[in-house]
């Protein structure tokens, strides 16, 4: 008797529950909008991050709620702006192809080595080591931290330093969060120069460690007939509002450090 | 009055439900990464205790306990808290969104959540009246609370540091929260001192 008091009792509470969550939810139903489920639909669903919002359901909420811009999906590129327009009705403008791109030039034999080091193969680790085996304290040290991180394949290691395939790059800078040197920049202008190095150090202690380093001669900050590139902490920064890709730098640097992004491979 | 205090310090300190009874480690771990997820979800939680206290007690002591029925209590207030916190999280979405967006994600995670189910039973097993109840739910937020915000600082320092690759993520932080559990074993004792009851 007791069994079926007490079933008959929890099925009570069950359905009472029941009842006043399905009447809440029918009077008080809040509209979402439709199109946050379609814009996700379209996104690729990688969940990089690369757009700067915590994964693709958030952004396709921030593209319906405060209007983001449509072009922000570096992996979807831009027939998924184009898809992501036709949701929202607006036009998608160019998306912008942006890139990884390691700031360093020290491969084997270009740059010397400090040590020999034999511990883990991760550059985090080679990092805690008096800074790595590289003579450089900014250079890259090539045991691919940054190869690991990246989703797509866009990251080889060779000769010792991190190469960017611009093709299979995507733009989500998981590699860049990943690097310990913190040596690795995104990149969007295909038609600007790069400096290729980012050593802060004096002039006179990079020849000495490598002989692909800017030395803060400030040639191409003297010469850009533009004012955009200038030597800030002792290597050469550029300022792409202002640059206009006219290349003087590029011929003026004696440590051809300044590349354009077709010749950095 | 004093009574009341006791009861609540106790929760927070002396009985404190993440640090000491071991319950609610899910949220404990999950959303400490941050400050200000981690006040979130505890404000979440005081609110939830609270309100599932309200109303778990009346239905123990004038159902469940007269009909000899207070065995069922573990799976009617699973029932209760449920349909509780989906309830409230439907309110909130409509008549306070900001509450809601604020709450976020850390209002449904509470359904199931150990410690709110334990605050509701303890409440019974210490014999405790409806204020009484109601100041112990209070008491184990605030304590969950406290051990959030403690925890969210410990954090910051454990993911900065360099630990073996072995030891990383999970692993340390479960050590990290050992030693912070350690620590509270100190106030072991304190309240009874404090007011003058005998514990």
């Amino acid at each position: 008797m007791s069994i079926a008091f007490a079933i008959i009792l929890v099925t009570i509470v069950g359905i009472l529950g029941a009842v006043i969550l399905v009447l809440a939810a029918k009077y008080m139903h809040v509209e979402e909008d439709p199109r946050v489920a379609e814009i996700t639909a379209c996104l690729p669903g990688a969940n990089c991050g690369g757009c700067g919002y915590a994964g693709c359901a958030d952004y396709a909420k921030a593209v319906v709620e405060s209007g983001a811009p449509v072009n922000k999906c570096a992996v979807g590129g831009a027939a998924c702006a184009a898809q992501i327009a036709a949701v929202m009705g607006v036009e998608a403008g160019a998306s912008v192809k942006t890139w990884a791109v390691v700031a360093c030039q020290g491969e084997e034999g270009v740059c010397k080595s400090k040590f020999e080091y034999q511990g883990m193969s991760s550059c985090a680790a080679a990092a805690q080591l008096f800074g790595g085996p590289s003579a450089c304290a900014f250079g890259c040290i090539g045991l691919g931290d940054c190869v690991k991180a990246c989703q797509f394949g866009a990251i080889e290691v060779v000769n010792g330093k991190a190469r960017v395939n611009a093709d299979k790059c995507v733009g989500c800078g998981a590699c860049k969060a990943a690097c310990p040197k913190k040596i690795i920049w995104m990149h969007s202008e295909p038609k600007k120069p790069v400096v290729m190095c980012a050593n802060h150090e004096l002039g006179a202690k990079v020849i000495k460690e490598c002989t692909a380093g800017c030395i803060a001669c400030r040639l191409c900050e003297k010469n850009c007939p533009e004012e955009a590139i200038k030597v800030v902490g002792n290597v050469a920064r550029i300022d792409y509002a202002k640059c206009t890709g006219c290349g003087t730098c590029i011929e003026k640097c004696p440590k051809k450090v300044i590349k354009m992004p077709a010749d950095i491979h | 009055m004093a009574n009341l205090l006791y009861i609540f310090f106790t929760m927070v300190l002396v009985q404190n439900y993440v640090l000491v009874k071991f319950l609610g480690i899910c949220p404990f771990l999950g959303v400490s990464k941050k400050l200000d997820s981690a006040v979130g979800m505890s404000l979440a939680v005081i609110f939830v205790m609270v309100l599932a206290t309200a109303v778990t007690w009346p239905l123990y002591a004038l159902v469940l306990e007269p009909n000899g029925l207070g065995y069922l209590q573990t799976i009617v207030f699973i029932i209760v808290i449920a349909v509780l916190v989906q309830f409230i999280e439907i309110v909130l979405h409509k008549y306070m969104v900001s509450l809601y967006n604020s709450l976020g994600v850390y209002l449904p995670l509470i359904t199931t959540n150990c410690c709110v189910l334990g605050v509701t039973i303890l409440n019974f097993t210490n014999g405790y009246n409806y204020v009484e109840s109601l100041f112990c739910a209070a008491g184990s937020g605030a304590g969950f609370m406290l051990a959030m915000v403690l925890f969210s600082g410990v954090r910051k320092r454990v993911d900065a540091g360099n630990p073996p690759e072995c030891f990383k993520g999970l692993p340390i932080t479960l050590v990290a929260a050992a030693i912070t559990s350690l620590s509270f074993m100190g106030f072991g004792g304190i309240m009874s001192s404090i007011f003058g009851i005998a514990a």
